[in-house]
């Protein structure tokens, strides 16, 4: 009971930490806290959802390209909403108050053309069969979103650390001026990072989805208070603080579910964002650094 | 030749003016320098010139192509090259990382080990320290790194933005040998110092700023003779 409760949180954290990823990385390189961020986890989940219900994509396809299509429309919305506010070296508010309204119209906008019900992958594309290891049941679902977060979040580690576009990227997270008198494109490397992070958080959609299989416009909202949650107790800015933070917070949630009572599982994550901002204000893994990972 | 002509020069802050037009010239292989007090305008000067700030008017023509307005990153790719004031090394990145990004806009592998293995055996100091992150180096190896970093770039011009500023008086005479040796290579060097008598030795050329004018300006030895920058900034 115990081992299955673990292996349901692991596979919801995972989710989590892959969601929260893409926020941190925008907030350590590009320095905005971007609301509509959210708004690319119900994209990729709606995405997702209209390529195998109406065009009967298999999920191998339409998961990434859900991701990838929630990545671009993430360049277009970030671009047309932070660039300008950067250019004019706009407070850190501003850009908290323009995203938030833009993302309160999304959703909305979202909610009228879509409807506000919940909607679900036909059956065939979750893939209902379950392996079973040691007493502990695994869906195929949670086979998939396990592979793909472990897929996802090595390949940014490997960017990060491995690459001459990595090195850019920590650079320009530590001092943007001195990365662009480098010769660093400042501009085109945060549309980048609007696009890896619009593609982390469309796929954290797709695999949300279907681990629980509701689908709806909101469902990028609950996720957000997650995502806040995991990126300030693990650092903001924190790559390697995000993934453990993530997959605490799915194992804290699962076994509140699980062993006090259900409705309480937020109430539990809130109280522990509480406690450690109170102990630990700087998180915790203290300093708040994306290029530490 | 002139590497660098800037003409009516005039940058804003909001309501501040903090550049009221200024004209500066640098000659090909000259080295100049642009003094003055706190708050003259002299690191607005080096923003605009870099691209850091986007100038209210004037001209920035460097090798014949107005620059005035460019992003930074194309500024550096015409090989305009900054130290910028308190050095900006990327603390948490290694010497080498940092070394690595001034070349950034270099593709072919071989000609960026080519400029590193030059900045090394010139400051030795950093390849000793190659791995470490540029954060645990002290001021002045970090000052060397920032110029590495620059030299990395291949500059066509070095802006240096107050190279000696916080350095114990031992290592700003290492800072100014520096750049007395860049200046025997025939590196053009736009110099801005608030240490006048130093910049004022090893330049050709200098210019006073005050409250964003220049107010004087001259071969470097009758701007160091002049009763006024004697009083005002030589300590005389």
């Amino acid at each position: 009971m115990l081992g299955q409760q673990l292996a349901n949180g692991l596979i919801l954290g995972a989710t989590y930490a892959l969601f929260a990823l893409g926020f941190t990385l925008m907030f350590g390189v590009i320095r905005v806290i971007n609301l509509v961020y959210g708004f690319y986890f119900t994209a990729g989940a709606f995405i997702a959802l209209y390529l195998t219900r109406n065009l009967g994509w298999p999920m191998a396809v339409a998961f990434p390209a859900a991701a990838i299509a929630s990545g671009v429309m993430a360049i277009g919305i970030d671009g047309l909403l932070l660039t300008r506010l950067r250019r004019v070296g706009a407070p850190e508010l501003a850009s908290l108050m323009v995203t938030l309204g833009a993302v309160l119209a999304l959703y909305a906008t979202a909610t009228a053309l879509l409807g506000p019900d919940i909607k679900r992958f036909p059956a065939s594309v979750i893939g209902a069969e379950a392996m079973e290891f040691a007493a502990i049941r695994i869906t195929q679902a949670q086979v998939l979103i396990l592979l793909a977060t472990i897929v996802l979040v090595g390949g940014l580690l490997a960017l990060m650390h491995g690459t001459r576009l990595g090195l850019a990227l920590r650079a320009m997270a530590e001092n943007p001026d001195a990365a662009g008198l480098m010769g660093i494109d400042t501009i085109r490397l945060a549309a980048l990072v609007s696009f890896i992070s619009g593609a982390l958080a469309g796929a954290g959609g797709v695999l949300i989805g279907l681990n629980f299989n509701a689908i709806q416009p909101y469902m990028g909202e609950a996720m957000m208070l997650r995502g806040f949650v995991v990126i300030i107790v693990g650092g903001l800015g924190d790559i390697r603080g995000a993934l453990i933070a993530g997959l605490l917070l799915g194992i804290v949630e699962v076994l509140t579910a699980g062993y006090i009572a259900s409705g309480l599982k937020e109430a539990v994550a809130f109280a522990i964002l509480v406690a450690v901002l109170w102990s630990r204000p700087a998180g915790l893994f203290g300093r708040a650094v994306t290029r530490r990972a | 030749m002139s590497s660098l002509i800037v003409e009516g020069l005039a940058v804003s802050y909001g309501r501040t003016e903090a550049l009221k037009g200024i004209d500066l010239r640098v000659e090909e292989g000259q080295v100049v320098c642009l003094i003055g007090a706190n708050g003259a305008g002299k690191t607005t000067a080096m923003r605009a010139l870099s691209g850091l700030v986007s100038p209210r008017a004037g001209r920035i023509v460097f090798d014949g192509a107005d620059i005035a307005g460019l992003r930074p990153h194309r500024i550096a790719g015409l090989g305009l090259r900054q130290v910028p004031e308190g050095r900006q090394v990327f603390a948490e990145l290694t010497v080498a990382e940092n070394l690595a990004l001034g070349a950034w806009l270099v593709t072919d592998p071989a000609e960026t080990a080519r400029r590193r293995d030059r900045v090394l055996a010139r400051f030795p100091r950093l390849a000793e320290r190659a791995h470490q992150v540029a954060g645990s180096l002290s001021g002045g190896e970090q000052q060397m790194l920032a110029f590495g970093r620059a030299l990395m770039g291949a500059p066509r011009l070095l802006l240096l933005d107050e190279p000696s500023m916080g350095l114990a008086p031992i290592l700003v005479d290492e800072i100014f040998a520096i750049i007395s040796a860049l200046k025997a290579e025939g590196t053009t060097i736009l110099l801005v110092e608030q240490n006048a008598s130093a910049a004022l030795e090893v330049a050709d050329h200098a210019y006073v700023l005050e409250t964003g004018r220049i107010v004087l300006e001259g071969p470097a030895a009758d701007v160091a003779s002049n009763p006024k920058v004697v009083a005002a900034y030589l300590g005389g």
